[in-house]
């Protein structure tokens, strides 16, 4: 999944109404410059849809969500197949006591669950913080954008 | 088990199916017989609500017996495999629940079809969707029957083939009527009554050892027979090189496989956004990782309270730890609450087998109506309406299969129905999701190839595995035509289905005028999975 640059086609042009109104915090698309009303239905959508994703606002948000997402799950994919591995190939290693009657394997094993709560935690703040309203926004913009279009 | 657990158990189950039948009655009363309503639920449950509802449709009977069983026999490898059934949830948290409620409507193939073109995905998503879900289906009719053999000490096969019977029966009338909205709150009263039984006995085990973990744990390597290897990897999965590539392939098949279960994936329809799906993860997160934490304790509780080996004479499996356990921490056989505890145990483990086949009912008859039969048939005047009622019809001829493939199926080896299906869901399902989600190029073609070519290898791999013939303990004992060495299929089919995917896209010829209307509609399903636009 490697060949997802970012469409250049209309990515971030400046002149782009949605660029506008999104980077002035607000506004629908009857405040700015209003897009040429179409008659055909499904070519506006799509077309819809084209201008949104070349949208500054909306290519931040998927660098967002992208950023955050694609590391962290190669990161916990990683570290549970190690303690898979580690566990099935090296049982000795995992034996070694750490304290009392915990050994090194409790430890990964219960570091395991904490790394899963605290991912879990990170993902949740991230997306409330650094995703959710702007997507919102663009939800809301996107979809006057297609009753703009179907009129 | 005595005569007074026995009625109580059963009485206690009788108490649960008279409460989810009112449900349903209830739900169904307000129903209007729409897709929205049958197969989403109105769409309008609380993060909460949904949380707790797929927290009970993942907790199998399989988990709260079968886990801490195999804790009780084999110690640390049981924590090993538990740990794969909640990692796999940040799989779902991070990459599939937002998108995909965002994405889609009811079922995988809605996702798919958004952006390819739509007979051939819906009717091949639709086939490995059904295929899971049958898997899963008969592990869990088989389970019903071995627990109620097991807890109510009726070796018979009458009494197990009635169990089979009944369950299926139930779960039909509970689907077919009550739809998304009565199995979802069955599956919460379920979770709330696992957690609270886990939390009694975890507490009781707690106190019993006044809260030191550490003599708990040494008590019970000291009870086990093993002594401090029972606290270390290696007892059950460290046996040659054969099983343990075959943990390592279990393992995949567990982290990769849940966010492609179709019973999975049809809850999050159930709540009206993508951040409200987002957090019913994160509450099921919270339960399921408290529930196996809870699961380890009991476990371990199990050997250091009976020891190993009166487990181990009672089920060779395991399966009888917690009930033994909970006979134990209520006051030893005979005495009152032994006789409650027992039979609490009992009850929530029938409830939990009637609430997670109900789930599976549901979304495979989803995808038998809105997937398979909405591409094949051939008929004009189809309409959402019809689509229900096919969609009713369906559960009743799912539910008469999983009750004919579980009396056929009396004793196979449950666990190993259980990997195959995540197995299947891990090789068919998500490969194609995460494709059509995250890969501009993907075509029809690559999603089409990508599900048959996890699938087939999957169910192909474990006919020719030592499960299917050679072994003492393979279906077809007699015989041996097992090739691959492997129990579980994931460790191959898992790359097979990624590899197929991206083969067929490769190969697919695209027109350039083809190729602008790909681009758009892959924009619009970015848009439509990371903003919301447009969702159902």
């Amino acid at each position: 999944m490697d060949m997802h640059n970012a469409r250049d086609a209309g990515a971030a042009r400046l002149d782009d109404p949605w660029y506008d109104a999104l980077a002035s915090g607000w506004g629908g698309p009857d405040e700015t410059a209003a897009p040429p009303p179409r008659r055909a239905r499904p070519p506006a959508a799509e077309e819809v849809y084209t201008e949104v994703h070349g949208s500054a606002a909306f290519q931040e948000v998927r660098r967002r969500y992208r950023r955050f997402v694609f590391p962290a799950a190669a990161a916990f994919l990683l570290w549970y197949f190690a303690y898979v591995v580690a566990a099935t190939t090296a049982p000795g290693m995992m034996a070694r006591p750490v304290a009392g009657a915990l050994n090194v394997a409790m430890v990964a094993g219960l570091a395991q669950f904490a790394t899963t709560f605290l991912l879990t935690w990170a993902y949740a703040r991230h997306a409330r913080l650094r995703r959710d309203r702007v997507a919102l926004e663009l939800r809301w913009v996107t979809q006057e954008m297609m009753r703009g279009h179907g009129r | 088990m005595t005569g007074n657990q026995q009625s109580l158990a059963l009485l206690l189950f009788g108490v649960f199916v008279a409460a989810t039948l009112a449900i349903t009655t209830w739900a169904s009363r307000r129903r209007q017989g729409s897709p929205e309503e049958f197969y989403a639920g109105g769409r309008l449950f609380s993060p909460m609500e949904n949380g707790f509802a797929i927290a009970g449709d993942y907790m199998s009977a399989a988990s709260f017996l079968g886990i801490s069983g195999l804790i009780a026999l084999f110690g640390y490898d049981g924590v090993l495999y538990c740990v794969g059934f909640l990692v796999a949830w940040l799989v779902v948290l991070l990459l599939v629940a937002e998108l995909v409620r965002n994405c889609g409507r009811f079922t995988l193939a809605d996702v798919l079809a958004a952006r390819m073109s739509e007979r051939p995905v819906r009717i091949a998503a639709g086939v490995s969707s059904v295929t899971v879900c049958v898997l899963y289906l008969v592990a869990q009719m088989v389970g019903a029957g071995s627990l109620v053999a097991l807890l109510l000490d009726e070796t018979g096969s009458r009494a197990r083939s009635w169990t089979v019977i009944g369950v299926g029966t139930l779960m039909v009338v509970f689907v077919a009527l009550g739809g998304m909205r009565a199995t979802t709150w069955i599956q919460i009263v379920k979770a709330v009554l696992l957690m609270g039984g886990a939390v009694a006995l975890t507490v009781l085990v707690l106190v019993r050892f006044h809260g030191d973990i550490d003599s708990l744990l040494s008590t019970a390597a000291l009870h086990s027979g093993h002594g401090a290897d029972f606290l270390a990897p290696g007892l059950k999965y460290g046996d040659g090189w054969t099983a343990r590539l075959d943990f390592v392939s279990l393992g995949i098949a567990l982290v990769l496989g849940t966010a492609g279960l179709p019973h999975i994936l049809s809850r999050f329809y159930t709540v009206p956004t993508a951040p409200a799906a987002r957090r019913s993860v994160i509450w099921s997160i919270g339960l399921i990782g408290g529930f196996y934490l809870m699961t380890i304790v009991l476990g371990f509780g199990a050997a250091a309270v009976l020891g190993s080996d009166a487990v181990r004479s009672s089920n060779a499996a395991g399966n009888t730890a917690v009930p033994l356990l909970a006979l134990d921490l209520g006051g030893g056989a005979g005495s009152t609450g032994g006789t409650v505890l027992f039979a609490i145990v009992a009850a929530v483990a029938f409830a939990t087998i009637l609430a997670v086949v109900a789930g599976i009912t549901l979304a495979s008859s989803a995808s038998v109506a809105h997937d398979l039969y909405a591409s094949l048939s051939r008929r004009k005047d189809r309409s959402p309406r019809s689509e229900v009622a096919v969609a009713r019809v369906a559960a009743v001829g799912i539910g008469a299969a999983a009750i004919g493939l579980g009396l056929l199926a009396d004793d196979l080896n449950v666990a190993f129905l259980v990997g195959l299906a995540f197995a299947a869901a891990a090789s068919a399902n998500l490969p194609v999701l995460l494709y059509s989600l995250f890969w501009r190029r993907f075509t029809t073609r690559g999603a089409v190839w990508s599900v048959y070519g996890g699938l087939v290898p999957a169910v192909v791999l474990v006919a020719l595995s030592p499960v299917v013939s050679g072994g003492p303990e393979a279906i077809f004992s007699g015989v041996d035509f097992h090739v691959f060495p492997l129990q579980n299929p994931g460790l191959v089919s898992v790359p097979l289905g990624f590899l197929a995917g991206w083969l067929g896209t490769v190969l697919s010829s695209e027109g350039a005028e083809d190729a602008r209307g790909h681009a758009a509609r892959h924009a619009e399903t970015e848009v439509r999975a990371l903003t919301g636009a447009g969702a159902a």
